[in-house]
Order: C-alpha cells, then sequence, then structure tokens
C-alpha cells in the first residue's frame, strides 16, 4: 500500500439555515498520493463532518458535478490531486460567481436556462426521413464543431469569467461555444436564428476577451475561440445589415 | 405537501428516460410528461459510457449475426422475442441520434463509422471517439428541450413508488435543495434509474449508480430477475475502477501477464494470432475476460500495483499516438491524469471491476412490467436481452430501443386509464414521507459510511467473478445483519435542505435490497453460467436441464423469496457457447444448420 501522508484541507462552508455569513473550517486528513481532492471530502463526509455538502458523481472528470474552486482556481475536484496541493493548507470553496445553496453547491439555474435559450439541438436544414439513412457528415465536416460539443457544462469557464462575475445577463463561454457547437455543424439551418442571440449586448459582446475560460476547460473546448469567432460573425453580419446586404 | 399532476412520470434521467421522455412528447404533444431525476440529467451515468452502441450497419453483417452474438454472449439465457425486437431497432436508433446531432465519427465518405466489440461477429458499434456515452447522453438531453411538454424536475430524489387498486399511479419526490415533498401524481410511470453497481467495493460507477429504480419496484411487490448476473468489465483501473473502455481491445490493444505473455490464449479464447480477430482472445466477451483474469491472479501471474491491487497489462503502444489521439482521447487523458501514464509509451495497469447488473425489473418486450402502469427501461430493467452477460455496446443501443417504447407504451396506457383519487393517493404519500424522514431523526450508534464499506466488502467477497455456496451465504448472512445496522444509524446532518446525507442513507436503504436480490438468487442458481460462475461442486457448468430459467426474487419481511420463470426461445435452441477456434468449430455446428433450416 502507498504510504499515507497528511493534508489539511481549509472548506468554506455556507448554512442557509443559519445566520452567519461563509467561514472557513479546516479539516487535516491522510491522504495517499493517487488521491484526488474530490477522495479528501469524500473521506471528510464519511468519518469527520456527514453534513459537509458537495455534489459529484462519475469521478471521472465527465459528468461536470464537482467543479469549485481549489486554491482560487476553478477545478473538477476529482481531477485535482491532493499531491499536487502539498504541504497544504489547500483550500476549496464555491464555484465564484454563483450564488451559494449550501457549502460547495451552487445554483446552476442561470447556466441551465442559458443553455436552453440557445436551442441547443440541431433545427436541420434539410428534414429527411430516418429510412433515408444519416446525413453525411465528413471528417472535416465534423472537425469543425467537435472541440465544442465537448463541453461537459461544468461550469468552471463561468467561475473563471470577469465579465460574468460582474455581470452575468450575459450568455458566458460554455453556451457560448455550444451555441457555436450548433451553429457550425453542416447538418443545421438555424444558424441566422441563433445569432440573434450572439448579436445581443448580452451575446457575445458581453467579453472582454480575457481568456481565463479556456485556461480552466477540462476539455480543450476553448470557449474563448467560440466567442471570439462570433464576434468575428456578429460584425461581418452588423455590417452587412447596415449595407443593406443582409 | 405540493401536488403536481401529469400524464406520464419518468423517474431517470439518462439514456432511457429522455428517451422515453422524447417518444411520449412526440407521441402526443398533448401529454404532460414529468422527468424526475435526482441529478442534472446530463449528469447522468450515462455519460461515462465510453466505446460505443450497436446497429448493424455493414453489408456483411446482418440481424441475425447481431441476434446470435447477443444470445450466444447471454449464455442463452436471452429472452429470445426481445432480442429479435432489439437488433432490428438499433440501426434506426443510431440513426435517430445522428439526426439529432450526436458527433458519430465518420468514414472518410461521411458516412457513420463502426468498429469491433468482444464477442461481435462483424463491427457494428457506432461510437463518438471514446465518448459514446457522454455524446448521447448530451444530444439527447439537449433535444429534449425542443419538447415544451416535458417538465424536468431536476435535483428530485424519488423515495416511493405510488401504488393503487394494483397500479403504478405516480411516486413521492423529494427536492433536494429544499428538502421539501412532491406529491407527483401520474396515469403512468416508467422507471429509467439505471443500474446498482455501487453495492461492490470496487466498480466502475458514478456514486449516483445505486440501484433506487429497482428497489423501488421491488418494494411495491415487483420482483426482481436475474440479480444474480453482475458483469465484472476486464479492464478497470486498479483502485478507482475508473473505465478503460473495450474499444480499447476493438482498436487492436492487448491484454499481457507479468511476464509480457498474451494469457487470454490459456483459457478457452486462442490461439493468440492472427490479430485483430473477432470473437477471439481480448475480443472475447468481458465474462470471460473477467474469469481469466482471476485465474490468472491465483496463478500468481500478475502485477501489484500502489493501491494494493493486482493488475495485468493492456498495451496500445503499438496502436501509435495518432490513432491514439483520434479513436482513444479519454482513454489517453484518464490513464495520463490518474495514472501518470503515457498510453503510447507504456502499457495501462487494468483489473476487473464491477461495471454493469444484468438484471433488474422484469418487463415484457415492449417494456411493461408485471405491475400495470409500470415500466421499466435500461439497466433497471430486465428486458431480457441480456442473459447470462451483455454483450458491450448493446447497453447504449438498448436505452434508445427500450427507452423509445417505455415512453410511448406509458402514454398509450396514461390515455387509456383514470387518475388515481388525489386524496387516497395523498394518504400513502404521507405515509411514505414518514418513512422517509425517519432517518433524519432517530438517535443510533451507526455510522453511514461503515454500513456502507461493509456492504460493498460482503458483495465483493461473496459475489464476486467466482462464487461459492459458502461465500454466498456469509454474505447474506452479513446482509441481514447490515439490515439491522442501517437501521440504526445515526446522521450527522438534521437539516432538509441539501442534506445529502440522508439522502445517502435512502440510498443505502435501496443498496441493500438489491444486494440481498443478488446474493440470494446466485445462492439459488447452482449452475455456472455466464457471469455467475462457482467453484463448489456439482455447480461448475452450466445446467440446462434445471436452470435454464430466470430466477425472480421477491421481498418478505425477511430473505427474499427466489422463484423461476421460463426463458423464451424463439429459434435458438441453446448450443455451445465459445469463442477463438472452438467459437468457430462450435457455430459451424450450431448456428449454421439452424440458419439453414430457416433459409430452407
Amino acid at each position: 500500500m502507498p504510504e499515507a501522508r497528511n493534508i489539511t484541507i481549509e472548506v468554506l462552508r455556507y448554512d442557509p439555515d443559519g445566520d452567519g455569513p461563509p467561514y472557513l473550517q479546516a479539516f487535516p486528513i491522510e491522504f495517499t498520493d493517487d488521491m484526488s481532492v474530490l477522495q479528501g471530502l469524500q473521506q471528510i463526509k464519511d468519518f469527520q463532518d456527514g453534513s459537509l455538502t458537495f455534489r459529484w458523481s462519475c469521478r471521472m472528470a465527465i459528468c461536470g458535478s464537482c467543479g469549485m474552486m481549489i486554491d482560487g482556481t476553478p477545478s473538477l475536484a476529482c481531477r485535482s490531486f491532493l499531491r499536487d496541493y502539498l504541504p497544504g493548507p489547500l483550500r476549496v470553496e464555491a464555484l465564484a460567481h454563483f450564488p451559494i445553496e449550501r457549502d460547495l453547491v451552487v445554483d446552476a439555474g442561470d447556466f441551465m436556462a442559458k443553455l436552453a435559450r440557445i436551442k441547443p439541438y440541431i433545427i436541420p436544414k434539410e428534414v429527411k426521413p430516418l429510412s433515408a439513412g444519416e446525413y453525411l457528415q465528413t471528417p472535416e465536416d465534423l472537425e469543425r464543431y467537435e472541440q465544442f460539443s465537448h463541453c461537459i457544462n461544468c461550469m468552471l469557464c463561468y467561475a473563471a469569467c470577469p465579465q460574468y462575475g460582474l455581470d452575468n445577463k450575459w450568455l458566458g463561454p460554455g453556451v457560448t461555444a455550444l451555441l457555436h457547437r450548433y451553429n457550425s455543424d453542416s447538418r443545421d439551418g438555424a444558424a441566422g436564428e441563433r445569432m440573434q442571440l450572439a448579436h445581443e449586448p448580452e451575446g457575445v459582446w458581453g467579453c472582454t476577451a480575457v481568456g481565463y475560460c479556456s485556461e480552466v476547460c477540462p476539455k480543450a473546448v476553448d470557449p474563448a475561440n467560440a466567442v471570439n469567432q462570433n464576434k468575428t460573425k456578429s460584425a461581418v453580419s452588423f455590417f452587412a445589415r447596415f449595407l443593406g446586404g443582409e | 405537501m405540493e401536488r403536481l399532476d401529469f400524464d406520464v412520470v419518468i423517474v431517470g434521467g439518462g439514456g432511457a428516460g429522455l428517451r422515453a421522455a422524447i417518444a411520449a412528447a412526440s407521441l402526443d404533444p398533448k401529454l404532460r410528461i414529468a422527468l424526475v431525476s435526482k441529478v442534472y440529467p446530463m449528469r447522468s451515468h450515462t455519460v461515462a459510457a465510453e466505446g460505443g452502441a450497436a446497429g448493424v450497419v455493414l453489408p456483411e453483417d446482418s440481424l441475425e449475426h447481431h441476434f446470435n452474438d447477443t444470445v450466444t454472449g447471454g449464455d442463452w439465457l436471452c429472452d429470445q422475442d426481445a432480442v429479435e425486437y432489439f437488433v432490428a431497432h438499433c440501426t434506426e436508433e443510431m440513426i435517430q441520434l445522428e439526426h439529432w446531432g450526436c458527433p458519430w465519427s465518420r468514414r472518410p465518405d461521411g458516412r457513420a463509422n463502426v468498429r469491433a466489440f468482444g464477442g461481435m461477429k462483424i463491427e457494428r458499434t457506432w461510437f463518438a471517439a471514446d465518448l459514446t456515452g457522454f455524446h448521447m447522453l448530451h444530444t439527447l438531453f439537449q433535444t429534449s428541450m425542443k419538447y415544451p411538454s416535458i417538465t424536468r424536475l431536476d435535483e428530485h430524489f424519488v423515495c416511493d413508488l405510488l401504488v393503487q387498486d394494483g397500479r403504478a399511479q405516480g411516486v413521492l419526490a423529494i427536492e433536494v435543495a429544499t428538502g421539501e415533498f412532491k406529491m407527483v401524481r401520474a396515469g403512468a410511470v416508467v422507471i429509467a434509474t439505471g443500474g446498482a453497481g455501487r453495492v461492490f467495493r470496487q466498480n466502475t460507477n458514478g456514486g449516483i449508480v445505486t440501484g433506487d429504480g429497482m428497489a423501488l419496484a421491488y418494494r411495491s411487490g415487483v420482483p426482481l430477475r436475474d440479480m444474480e448476473f453482475v458483469q465484472y468489465h476486464p479492464t478497470c483501473m486498479p483502485g478507482t475502477g475508473l473505465l478503460f473502455t473495450e474499444a480499447c481491445r476493438g482498436e487492436g490493444g492487448i491484454l499481457t501477464n507479468k511476464d509480457g505473455y498474451r494469457y487470454l490464449q490459456d483459457y478457452g479464447l486462442g490461439p493468440a494470432d492472427p490479430w485483430p480477430r473477432k470473437k477471439a482472445m481480448e475480443l472475447g466477451p468481458r465474462d470471460r475476460l473477467s474469469q481469466a483474469f482471476w485465474h490468472e491472479q491465483k496463478k500468481g501471474r500478475t502485477i501489484m500495483t500502489p493501491s494494493g491491487d493486482e493488475c495485468v497489462n493492456l498495451d496500445l503502444r503499438h496502436l501509435g499516438r495518432a490513432h491514439l489521439r483520434e479513436r482513444l482521447p479519454q482513454i489517453c487523458e484518464l490513464a495520463e491524469q490518474f495514472l501518470g501514464v503515457d498510453p503510447a509509451e507504456k502499457p495501462i495497469p487494468v483489473r476487473p471491476a464491477v461495471h454493469y447488473t444484468m438484471g433488474g425489473i422484469p418487463t415484457d418486450k415492449l417494456t411493461a412490467a408485471p405491475l400495470p402502469g409500470l415500466f421499466a427501461a435500461g439497466e433497471c430493467a430486465s428486458v431480457g436481452i441480456h442473459g447470462a452477460n451483455r454483450l458491450g455496446s448493446n447497453s447504449l443501443a438498448e436505452l434508445c430501443v427500450f427507452g423509445k417504447v417505455a415512453g410511448e407504451q406509458a402514454a398509450h396506457f396514461a390515455r387509456a386509464h383514470d387518475r388515481a383519487d388525489a386524496s387516497v393517493l395523498a394518504s400513502q404519500a404521507r405515509d411514505a414521507e414518514d418513512r422517509a424522514l425517519a432517518p433524519l431523526t432517530r438517535g443510533g450508534t451507526e455510522r453511514l459510511a461503515c454500513v456502507r464499506d461493509a456492504m460493498a466488502r460482503a458483495m465483493e467477497d461473496g459475489c464476486g467473478i467466482y462464487r461459492t455456496a459458502e461465500g454466498m451465504q456469509e454474505t447474506c448472512d452479513t446482509l441481514a445483519e447490515l439490515r439491522q445496522s442501517a437501521a440504526r444509524i445515526a446522521l450527522g446532518h438534521h437539516a432538509r435542505g441539501w442534506n445529502t446525507e440522508w439522502l445517502a442513507a435512502l440510498e443505502l436503504g435501496y443498496q441493500l435490497e438489491v444486494a440481498e436480490a443478488m446474493a440470494h438468487s446466485g445462492l439459488a442458481r447452482r449452475e455456472s453460467r455466464g457471469a455467475h460462475q462457482r467453484l463448489d461442486a456439482g455447480c461448475t457448468t452450466r445446467d440446462d436441464a434445471r436452470f435454464l430459467k430466470h430466477t425472480l426474487a421477491s421481498r418478505t419481511q425477511g430473505a427474499p423469496r427466489i422463484s423461476w420463470s421460463e426463458v423464451v426461445i424463439t429459434k435458438s435452441p441453446p448450443g455451445t457457447r465459445a469463442y477463438g477456434a472452438a467459437g468457430e468449430a462450435a457455430e459451424k455446428a450450431h448456428v449454421e444448420p439452424i440458419a439453414k433450416a430457416a433459409n430452407a
């Protein structure tokens, strides 16, 4: 068995039923080198404090549940390893820029509502029956949108986005990446409809091109790139309209 | 208590639940559909499926081949009418997903590509790199947003199935954020809550995979079928159990022991070369590969890992970095981030871990459970297509094929039946509320995590890859004791809103029910078939004369009562199940004469 070491996890606690503001609580734990921050939190919940609350499920960085701030950086707890925070203590807090519901759990309602707004589904350019088989899409066609389809909705990019922190009306990086994903899909015919959302003040122009969103993305979706491409498109279509070209 | 009224309520927002919701909404836009999920639907465990989904497309493939692979793979415990329905509808569901935007990997000509999986005669696994479940789930979830008649109750935990006049008529749910109870009345109920792999210690499953729907049905008097059949996936991460997809082997990966020897050739899967070769060696079925690991470990030919678990090597180096990045990007990421291994440079240490429950809520081929008004689809269901061992890539296809059927059938049922009297249902719901609240208020001496871990260890010890009567009996005894312990659990958290410890206590109650059904069904099946392998005398081989039957575990006040039901055989009488060279010979002797007879 691997050698156990010690580290302290400081967790930002918040109890909606109490009257106090959020506070930091330190939990010393024993860990082995293969343990993630998530496993550290599970150990605390199991054996020190059953009231510690956080979301988690898959443990393998694909379900998108366990986003939180770890030492100030938006991270997935399941693929952050305790050994990387030695000698500690490491600080774990709820994702920035979202209302906290309890401890490390944030209200994801805003993200979910924005996702629904962009019509995140194929609105086909040409409707065909199932009996006609699949739409042809070459590997090059796929390449145009595939990266943007990798968004696991973990919301780390929202916690990284200073603009979203200032004004959460803007669509934000992840949802813009998904808007771009559908608009870039050769099967889809509703780019014009979705671009209306991008043109709005809360659309792509909410972004001030900091680019931190792409740095923290655990799936290399590169939302900053999606936003920038749409700024270009939005500008081109603005001038095209101005010139009576659209 | 808030009361909500719907036509159809679907419990579970993974692949099957979403497919059911879309099907019901498409069938009749006037129907009001509730989709209840204890997590946001895109967190559901469908998300973690990697390798792909089956659907016949190649000209050299056929529905016959898919049928035979499935029935042979299931060691003839499949209900063949359900398998026939299944194979006939897989491909259209794959195309449907394509029309909804699923980013299937493509061939240069723009058609969807397919790859080989274990126990498969011809390539028929549709895939989106090694993120197939993720893409299917997000495609279904995002597509579901198109339908205004689907009302989602996200982060709502179902704690009871409401039954009245002998019919399933709704559920009782706890809103996780507030701890408030909601009575959801409906004309029909679909359960699509996934499997129960978390009852075992080392498993590939997410924390949410706790058998909720199986236990809900079981507590309502529905027996659970074939629960002894639990699949160990052969290539998982030592320690955590995280999955390395079968597609690693489909793409040409090999398994070697501590001497660098391809040990599968010693267990009826060889010869080793030429490679790759379908239905042989590393492309054998999961049960056989996990069993081979067990023997290698006994022989001392496995490798010790830092987590204390033995492993073998999954060697992908010969596939080359570029191919690995294209076809298996998530595998590369998992190996690098969790193990510090670059699969293009070094083999990945792997071992078997619990992956899938073949059994579940029994349904007919149209997903109807024995309780009227109740339908089930996906891993929580036992529609009969997996038999004693599921074939890789059949479960993702199953979600779609039977999820759709469940949604449509539930819609038809709801239209044809009146709703229950709300006040009678409400009194039932209040009783259920009291039961669900009990863990919050009672004092006790037991710790939740200790009871849960003891259960998981007992299951691994007694109901693992190989089993004996003695070991299973010991597990049954331990589980009976743990049920007593579970009633004495003291929680550290007593709030109602966002109390995940309370919900975990309710989940543990579900898990113990399911674990008991598994262990007692295993004890009753005195033979070896598929994933249920026994070492005790008289039980080491398949015994069709006595056990070509499904087990049914029914809940009682004490231990589950085990009874038996017939297996539906339509065209493939039980034959020899073999792979590698022996498999080719068996196929000549068994399958070909049947095909000839059918054509004559």
